[in-house]
């Protein structure tokens, strides 16, 4: 049950986009098409799964060992570069289709701040392996839920009728305004 | 055409000026910019991260491979992102509880990254300083603005001290979530009414 509550709490309340801010660069530049913004969403969702299960273990079974908390960072964004690179390539040879769906998205998640912050949040709150695990899963599941409603918006914005200086990252940040009160609405969920 | 400098310090001020003319660094200036203090922190900090690592990677830009250019650029970015986080936990420990994790994803911001592969992997180091010295500040200035107004507007306080009359009701949007998007997207579009050089 716990860990139902968990997964909600990551997903909608506490999402990580529209209420912790990370993963905006993404946020507004993949957030043209809903196809994009879908295929964009699972990588993530596949990326930061196998994070947090690596981040974790290099936690507890090398850093603090040794006391190298210090290299936290330098640790973890070596691995999610390196975790990219590998999914990349195993992707590539096991599923062409997949690939080529994914495109340049896969590279670019090694820059999205998300991972990083869903790596540090790990250590930092000192969550179970289990607790991680479904950490990681409830945020990158709204980091998609979020992408895709953006996108699905921002489709629609396209044929509406906006002042010409508000065109592009502008409307965009104040829809994603409107998007976050809405998502404040679930704030009493739990 | 050669660019002098103070050509490459202020272009940062307005013509390429981060976030509104650059669309980069947004989640730092989303985040941290509830109070001034947070975003004079904030900015300091970054500008620091990126006036060191455009001076080291330009200088060593002709040792490093293409192939791991990016890996290493983020390991020359995490190094200084680690100083800077033992410096505030020591000097400015309340600071640094404020931005908590934010401090750490400078590592990510890709503000540092874009110029280091942008402008210090390509030009000689006192002008990548000059680069990176412009940027930050312009960065920095950005975010006292959009704190400025979050602030007063949010708390009716400027660096914590009551600037608005008594009576006023402080408008808690703006110092929550959804207030930092519709604000910066607001800054945004004003700054879109003048027009391009």
């Amino acid at each position: 049950m716990e860990l139902i509550l968990l997964f909600i709490s990551a997903a909608i309340i506490n999402n990580f986009v529209l209420s912790y801010f990370l993963g905006i660069c993404p946020f507004l530049g993949v957030s043209k098409k809903i196809d994009a913004a879908f295929s964009m969403g699972l990588a993530v969702i596949f990326v930061m799964s196998i994070t947090s299960v690596i981040s974790w273990l290099v936690n507890h079974l090398i850093l603090i060992p040794f006391h190298l908390e210090i290299l936290q960072y330098v640790v973890f964004i070596l691995v999610i570069a390196s975790l990219v690179q590998f999914v990349e390539m195993v992707i590539k040879k096991i599923s062409p289709p997949l690939y080529r769906a994914l495109g340049i998205f896969l590279p670019l998640i090694t820059t999205n701040c998300a991972i990083l912050g869903l790596a540090l949040f790990i250590s930092l709150r000192e969550y179970s392996f289990i607790q991680g695990l479904v950490f990681g899963l409830g945020a990158s599941v709204g980091f998609t839920l979020a992408l895709v409603i953006m996108a699905g918006i921002r489709e629609e914005l396209e044929t509406a009728d906006i002042p010409e200086s508000l065109k592009g990252a502008g409307i965009t940040l104040i829809v994603a305004g409107i998007l976050s009160l809405a998502f404040m609405g679930f704030a009493g969920l739990i | 055409m050669n660019k002098t400098i103070s050509q490459e310090f202020l272009k940062g001020f307005w013509e390429i000026l981060p976030p509104f003319k650059l669309v980069l660094g947004l989640c730092p200036t989303l985040a941290v910019t509830t109070a001034v203090e947070n975003g004079i922190g904030m900015g300091l900090s970054t500008t620091f991260v990126l006036f060191f690592s455009n001076v080291i990677i330009s200088s060593i830009k002709n040792l490093i491979p293409k192939k791991v250019r990016i890996a290493s650029y983020i390991v020359v970015i995490a190094t200084f992102v680690v100083i800077v986080e033992l410096v505030m936990k020591a000097y400015f420990f309340s600071i640094s509880q404020q931005l908590g994790l934010f401090i750490n994803l400078i590592v990510v911001n890709c503000i540092i990254l874009g110029r280091a592969e942008a402008f210090a992997s390509k030009n000689p180091i006192y002008l990548s300083a000059a680069d990176g010295l412009g940027i930050g500040l312009g960065f920095t200035l950005s975010l006292i603005l959009i704190s400025s107004i979050r602030e007063i507007l949010g708390k009716g306080t400027f660096l914590g001290m009551q600037v608005m009359w008594d009576s006023f009701e402080p408008f808690a949007f703006m110092v929550s979530a959804p207030g930092a998007f519709v604000c910066l997207g607001l800054i945004l579009g004003i700054m879109n009414l003048f027009p391009k050089k």
